[in-house]
């Protein structure tokens, strides 16, 4: 049984293998010369007192070109599984009509179709997974420069993470394909079912894994203040979120003691001398905003932030640097439940629902 | 008595249509039985029950004196042939050997090589490059060389040309002949079914009409001519399966216990072609009625 599923798998197997050797090969090649970058031109940069943004720039525009090429595979890849080796895993056999003859071999069909999804299964999370840690290792100088790595991006290209992915987009396309009879839809069902996964849990579930830090600033240290109008006309008081290196920034809000945000009325009276036809301007948002007007505009504006700054300070809460280990895991682990939960269904359907 | 299939009540509905309804079936081991009805009698589904592809709506089925694909034991002692005779295209007819003796502990290797050998397949060819006739012996193998006690086959010839036809229907005897096996196969056609079946099913519109041996099925229907009469003179022995009537003669097609001994009739035997039509056309003519279709079973 098991020899037969990986003569069935032997095609696709190889292409996935083939795919992971050439990027291999292409980012070892590379790899080193980025190391070899940072460790001087950076490094030089930074001693003889250069703007970090200036030092960053000899690592940020080598290899542009792959930087976006190995990011967007590592995104890619587990959707691709999914449509090729998930979704055909059971839609073909159910499609061609060679379930009838593997089910009526001397092997129980629940043992072939544990088998299948076992073996595929494994297969899936080592590719998203050796992926993504030859991606993470050859973007690690990259990472010392962007100081992003809980960005959404990063995040999901970087660790073990991608496996979870991988291995979630298995099972999804042998689910739907199993659920459909039909490979084609399957596909696109695992397509469109993978990507609005990823962004559920990148956007509302994986900020809240752990209770965020909560940090206080007056108004002024992070700089950039500005004003939000809402399509309703009301009005919104922003600042910049403070940089924490690596962290992943989950709100960044003005508020007073009591936890309101400053509201339009309070705004207005705070502010009433801006430019703009009903008080400030939209969206005048910290350092080139500012140049554009005029000096008395500046002072107004100054003004305006101190009255604000005695009521209200910023409220930011994120989760720190040095938490993505354990995100990492949380999230994996998350993708790895409900792959299982996938399988559980596959082998209900077909223990019930396929007779 | 031993039963190779024991059907009670069997039925299978999808949705609201019965594709097969109350089936009661006792088909004795040691046969070749030809299942026989027009396309969509339910032939397909009574045989995905008896092979565990389906499972029962109503009823009961023992195969072998056990549920179907109970265990691999189970799945073991019977082999299946499916419609159409499904295949790895991509896969060669190497690759189906070894899958057969992988997924089958019982698996005679030296049978399946030898039939290979004889049909002359090449190993190295995918099944999808292989004639209708030669996929069809490829899954014939498959389903012999596991050596199962009970041989099912779902329309294995209905694809193919005549002489395919006849080579596919006598490597099924040869091996029938070998040892002990029952077959069980499904055919829309009496004509293949005739040279090889020596017990035969009926079903018609979901619903089992006729099961019994080849032989005691001739023996006991003939074709009644003689002068225009009512049926319901006949005598109690005697049931009318199909009639016709001019104004002047009758023509009734009889199943009767004993002989016909009214000298009026001129009787005349029957071919298990005109058996089956004419309970083919019986179901239709109940059915048109609005009456219970009748069930023959003789045994």
């Amino acid at each position: 049984m098991i020899a037969f599923s990986l003569r069935q798998f032997r095609t696709q197997a190889i292409i996935g293998g083939a795919g992971l050797v050439v990027l291999g090969i292409i980012l070892l090649v590379t790899g080193p010369h980025l190391v070899t970058i940072y460790d001087t031109a950076v490094a030089q940069c930074r001693a003889s007192g250069g703007a970090s943004s200036d030092c960053n720039n000899p690592v940020i525009s080598t290899y542009s070109k792959l930087q976006v090429l190995a990011t967007a595979l590592v995104l890619i890849v587990p959707v691709l599984i999914g449509m090729f080796w998930g979704a055909p895993l059971v839609a073909r056999e159910l499609e061609t009509g060679t379930f009838r003859l593997a089910w009526t071999q001397s092997v129980s069909r629940m043992r072939w179709l544990l088998v299948k999804l076992g073996l595929v299964g494994l297969a899936s999370a080592a590719v998203g997974g050796l992926l993504s840690l030859m991606v993470t290792w050859w973007f690690s100088p990259i990472d010392k420069v962007n100081q992003d790595r809980f960005g959404a991006a990063a995040f999901g290209t970087h660790g073990f993470v991608p496996a979870g992915y991988a291995l979630f987009a298995f099972a999804l396309g042998a689910t739907t394909g199993l659920l459909f009879r039909r490979t084609l839809p399957a596909m696109a069902v695992t397509l469109v079912g993978f990507v609005v996964a990823r962004f559920a849990v990148a956007y509302w579930i994986r900020p809240h894994f752990m209770t965020p830090v909560t940090k206080a600033f007056g108004i002024g240290p992070n700089g950039g203040f500005g004003f939000i109008e809402t399509p309703g006309g009301a009005l919104q008081f922003t600042t910049n979120p403070p940089d924490f290196p690596n962290a992943l920034i989950v709100s960044n809000d003005v508020v007073d003691n009591a936890g309101q945000s400053p509201s339009t009325a309070f705004l207005q009276k705070a502010c009433p001398n801006l430019p703009g036809p009903n008080g400030p301007p939209p969206a005048v948002q910290g350092g080139q905003a500012h140049a554009a007007v005029s000096a008395r505009g500046q002072q107004a504006f100054q003004q305006c932030v101190t009255t604000i700054s005695t009521k209200y300070h910023q409220v930011v809460t994120y989760q720190p640097a040095n938490r993505f280990w354990a995100f990492q895991t949380y999230e994996t682990l998350l993708f790895v439940v409900a792959s299982a939960a996938l399988a559980g269904l596959c082998v209900w359907w077909v223990r019930h629902r396929l007779s | 008595m031993s039963w190779v299939i024991d059907a009670q009540g069997l039925g299978k509905r999808y949705g609201r249509r019965w594709a097969l309804n109350d089936c009661d079936l006792q088909i004795p081991s040691g046969h070749v039985v030809g299942l026989v009805g027009p396309n969509g009698a339910g032939k397909t589904t009574l045989l995905h029950l008896a092979v565990g592809l389906l499972a029962p709506s109503s009823g009961t089925i023992a195969v072998l004196g056990r549920p179907p694909a109970a265990d691999p034991d189970q799945l073991a002692r019977v082999g299946f042939v499916a419609q159409d005779t499904p295949t790895y295209a991509r896969l060669t007819v190497a690759d189906h050997l070894r899958f057969g003796a992988q997924m089958n502990s019982g698996w005679d290797d030296e049978l399946a090589t030898h039939r290979i050998t004889e049909l002359e397949l090449g190993l190295d060819q995918s099944a999808g490059s292989l004639s209708g006739g030669q996929r069809a012996q490829l899954a014939l193998t498959l389903a012999v060389a596991k050596r199962p006690q009970l041989l099912i086959l779902d329309e294995p010839v209905a694809s193919l040309d005549p002489l395919a036809r006849r080579e596919f229907l006598q490597s099924l005897m040869e091996f029938v002949a070998e040892g002990e096996v029952s077959v069980v196969l499904s055919s829309h056609l009496v004509a293949d079914l005739e040279r090889v079946c020596d017990y035969l099913i009926v079903l018609v519109d979901s619903r089992l009409q006729l099961a019994g041996e080849v032989d005691d099925l001739l023996a006991s229907h003939r074709r009644l001519v003689g002068p225009r009469r009512d049926p319901a003179s006949l005598p109690s022995g005697q049931a009318i399966i199909d009639e016709s009537h001019t104004d002047r003669q009758s023509t009734l097609l009889v199943r009767c216990d004993g002989p016909v001994l009214d000298p009026a009739w001129a009787v005349e035997e029957l071919s298990l072609e005109d058996i089956v039509l004419a309970y083919m056309g019986h179901a239709r003519t109940t059915r048109r009625a609005g009456g219970r279709q009748g069930l023959e079973v003789l045994s």
